[in-house]
């Protein structure tokens, strides 16, 4: 049963990702652009935490836990580039 | 642990991994689907942060349970998404507020007696700096 319930969640989340690449490719604004990559990265993290799920095993969710933190930070640092021009002043 | 309990937290894990992985559907969905970004962010914002929240509850109950060891990332995940979720919305709310939207035709006016908090702060800012240097002369 959680099989089957991982296979939903793969395809579901797969096709999450497909649909952030084409709102990143078409955009129109660079907004746009910004949270469809931060969206990319959410999903990545879900995609994760199924495949270890499915492994059974714990040793990748360190990586989801640094994803989710550059993540965040780059968004901010792309969202303070745009409003100022700089990232540090 | 006896067969039906077992079957019982299956069948919980399989229904959070699917609610989850729907609400992540739904949120990337509504990204392509609405029509600016305004109402854009919703979906990533509210319906992907569920969905993964989810995923991490289904995760959290199949290596409590059937493999008996608690892992403590889950957790750290969770909370570290739910805590900059609406950060970064508001970030890319305001940058797109301020290089794409006109502050005197696109936005409502609020109901208080200022105007748009972001767009006066930036106002006051550039007035005053925009005045001449009395003050340092007569120091």
């Amino acid at each position: 049963m959680i099989d089957l319930a991982l296979a939903f969640g793969f395809i579901a989340v797969s096709l999450a990702l497909l649909m952030n690449l084409w709102r990143a490719a078409v955009g129109p604004t660079v907004m746009d652009r910004v949270l469809a990559i931060d969206t990319m990265v959410v999903n990545t993290i879900a995609l994760i935490i199924l495949y270890g799920v499915q492994e059974s095993t714990t040793i990748y969710f360190e990586s989801a836990l640094l994803l989710a933190m550059f993540s965040f930070i780059s968004t901010v640092a792309y969202c303070r580039f745009i409003l100022r021009g700089d990232v540090i002043e | 642990m006896d067969e039906p309990m077992n079957r019982y937290i299956e069948i919980l894990i399989a229904f959070h991994i699917i609610v989850g992985a729907v609400f992540v559907f739904v949120g990337s969905f509504g990204l392509i689907k609405l029509p600016d970004l305004m109402s854009r962010l919703h979906g990533p914002s509210k319906a992907t942060t569920l969905g993964v929240g989810g995923c991490l509850i289904a995760s959290m109950i199949h290596f409590g349970s059937l493999e008996g060891r608690l892992s403590i990332q889950e957790l750290l995940i969770t909370f570290f998404l739910f805590i900059t979720a609406p950060v970064t919305a508001h970030f890319v709310a305001k940058a797109y507020l301020h290089t794409e939207a006109d502050p005197e035709s696109d936005l409502p006016p609020p109901q208080g007696r200022y105007g748009w908090s972001t767009f006066v702060a930036f106002k006051a800012t550039v007035e005053q700096d925009d005045q001449p240097a009395d003050d340092e002369n007569e120091v």
